[in-house]
């Protein structure tokens, strides 16, 4: 591996007593798609919001294309326009069209002209497959289809990094399909992912590396086929039979029930 | 836990639930008639009418009650909401503010200017600003001075009003849009506060009507003849005519513009509701 993409070292992050992140180490080269998994609570959100700084890492160091985003003198609103980043949520402005969702952002912060911008958001729309959404408000779309335009609004700005925040977690069953259409596509034409998912069909075809998360910290990683189909821990096999068949989980005795970052 | 069986059965000394209810209403209507019937009977009309109701008088107020006095009050309410409007805005974000001072500063000046009466503001503004600032003048004489006046005091409620908006905007809008490079002034102003007017539109015409009534405040700062609005208007006719039509026609001519701009709240309302669901 050359220069990682995404260079994590020694990541901790608190909140309150809390502590969610025990000392991350994580490298992502170029066009890598890395999917992170891991029980709720586990801190892999926390972890994926840390990497464009939307949490403060408590100590650390988090570097995203050779710029070092936990130095206090960064222009960190330069450096969060190369990551684009698609929430659970979805997040659209619900007060502007599909297209603005998309030129605004390039307007404001990039200063394109409105010609290009539009020209830009058609593009990113057309990838997505909602060209004839384009004059939609968000509220007249379905999750399926909002995600995709959070999508492409994220595409729009060029990002060299995409983060993905458990992007179909709040989708109906049948609409999960298309947002990960769309994703397996980014990741074939070379871009760099880093995915928290609970999608373990797309984790296996796509990812290049599958990383497991416990308890604030990294337990295993590896190809997927050895992550998700050969574990070697306890802590990942327990962690996968429960997601893969939820109906034979035993009540634990004494199991923390902890509340997940990913569920607020 | 009682079954429906052990509920007294409308036997024959007890009326049913239908009776009751007919005699409850029929009780409320009786009460209302009753009220109206002796209101009216113990009014004395005539004077009544003598005093309020003079046509001629009515008359001769027309048309400088509309091209004058509306219309000042119209420009001292207008001006007044614009500045309190702007202020507002300034002192919301203070109080939204992580510098410590300006909350604190905003804080204060919410409960001071909430808690005073607007007669009180109007007169500090009349006398004591003047005093406290010898040598200088309010641009605009008294459309500055309403305006100042006015806008302390609407600033205050304003204030308040814009920060439940802005706090009632997701948190996640503030995200995605620091994802994706916004700063967080630029983010406010893109994304957050043009979806916090959407919710705090009719709050804020209701304050506008408030500010309608409260610019009659102004004839506590003295006001040349063209400078009348409405309420002086119709008070300096009264004692002239020694009649109070003038007071009845410009209570009606509040009326014009306060209700409309009621039914246009209660219309947003109506349509905010219908955007939640």
């Amino acid at each position: 591996m050359t220069t990682p993409e995404i260079s994590i070292r020694d990541l901790h992050k608190s909140f309150g007593d809390t502590e969610v992140l025990r000392g991350i180490d994580l490298d992502i080269g170029q066009g890598e798609v890395v999917c992170v998994i891991g029980p709720s609570g586990s801190g892999k959100s926390t972890l994926l919001r840390c990497v464009n700084l939307l949490e403060e890492p408590t100590r650390g160091r988090v570097a995203v294309g050779g710029t070092e985003l936990t130095d206090p003198d960064v222009d960190i609103d330069a450096a969060r326009r190369r990551i684009g980043m698609v929430f659970q949520q979805f997040n659209l402005f619900p007060h502007l069209s599909v297209t603005e969702n998309l030129t605004l952002p390039q307007r404001r912060v990039l200063k394109r002209d409105k010609a290009t911008a539009e020209r830009i958001a058609a593009e990113n729309l057309r990838r997505v497959g909602l060209s004839e959404k384009a004059d939609a408000y968000p509220s007249s779309l379905s999750g399926g289809q909002q995600q995709r335009v959070a999508i492409a609004r994220a595409l729009a700005m060029g990002p060299e990094v995409m983060l993905f925040d458990e992007p179909t977690s709040a989708l109906d069953p049948e609409l999960v399909g298309d947002v990960l259409a769309v994703m397996r596509m980014l990741a074939h034409e070379g871009m760099t992912m880093m995915v928290v998912t609970h999608e373990m069909t797309f984790a296996r075809e796509v990812a290049d590396r599958v990383v497991f998360m416990d308890g604030g910290v990294i337990v295993e990683q590896g190809a997927p086929e050895q992550v998700i189909g050969d574990p070697g821990h306890e802590r990942t096999r327990h962690f996968l039979s429960r997601l893969l068949d939820p109906a034979t989980a035993e009540v634990e005795e004494g199991a923390p029930d902890r509340v997940g970052q990913g569920e607020r | 836990m009682t079954p429906i069986d052990a509920e007294p059965r409308p036997g024959k000394k007890g009326l049913t639930r239908r009776q009751k209810r007919r005699l409850s209403r029929g009780a409320q209507y009786a009460v209302f008639v009753a009220a109206v019937i002796a209101f009216a009977a113990s009014a004395d009309w005539g004077r009544l009418h003598n005093q309020f109701a003079q046509v001629d008088i009515a008359r001769q107020m027309f048309p400088d009650i509309i091209t004058l006095a509306l219309r000042n009050t119209v420009l001292y309410t207008l001006s007044g909401f614009v500045f309190g409007l702007v202020l507002g805005m300034v002192v919301a974000l203070m109080r939204l503010s992580s510098v410590g001072p300006y909350r604190w500063l905003a804080g204060v000046y919410i409960e001071i200017f909430r808690g005073l009466p607007a007669l009180l503001i109007f007169i500090f503004v009349g006398v004591a600003v003047p005093l406290a600032f010898p040598g200088t003048e309010i641009i605009g004489g008294t459309y500055g001075k309403v305006a100042l006046a006015l806008g302390l005091v609407s600033a205050a409620y304003m204030a308040e009003t814009i920060r439940a908006g802005i706090q009632a905007v997701p948190k996640g809008q503030m995200e995605a849009a620091r994802s994706l490079g916004f700063s967080p002034a630029r983010a406010m102003v893109s994304i957050i506060v043009p979806q916090a007017f959407r919710v705090i539109l009719p709050p804020l015409t209701n304050e506008l009507v408030l500010l309608f009534k409260d610019s009659s405040l102004v004839l506590f700062l003295g006001v040349t003849l063209e400078e009348r609005e409405l309420s002086k208007f119709g008070r300096d006719l009264a004692s002239t005519t020694a009649n109070s039509t003038p007071i009845l026609v410009a209570g009606l001519c509040y009326l014009l513009i306060t209700i409309p701009l009621g039914l246009v709240v209660r219309r947003m309302e109506a349509r905010a509701q219908e955007a939640v669901k």
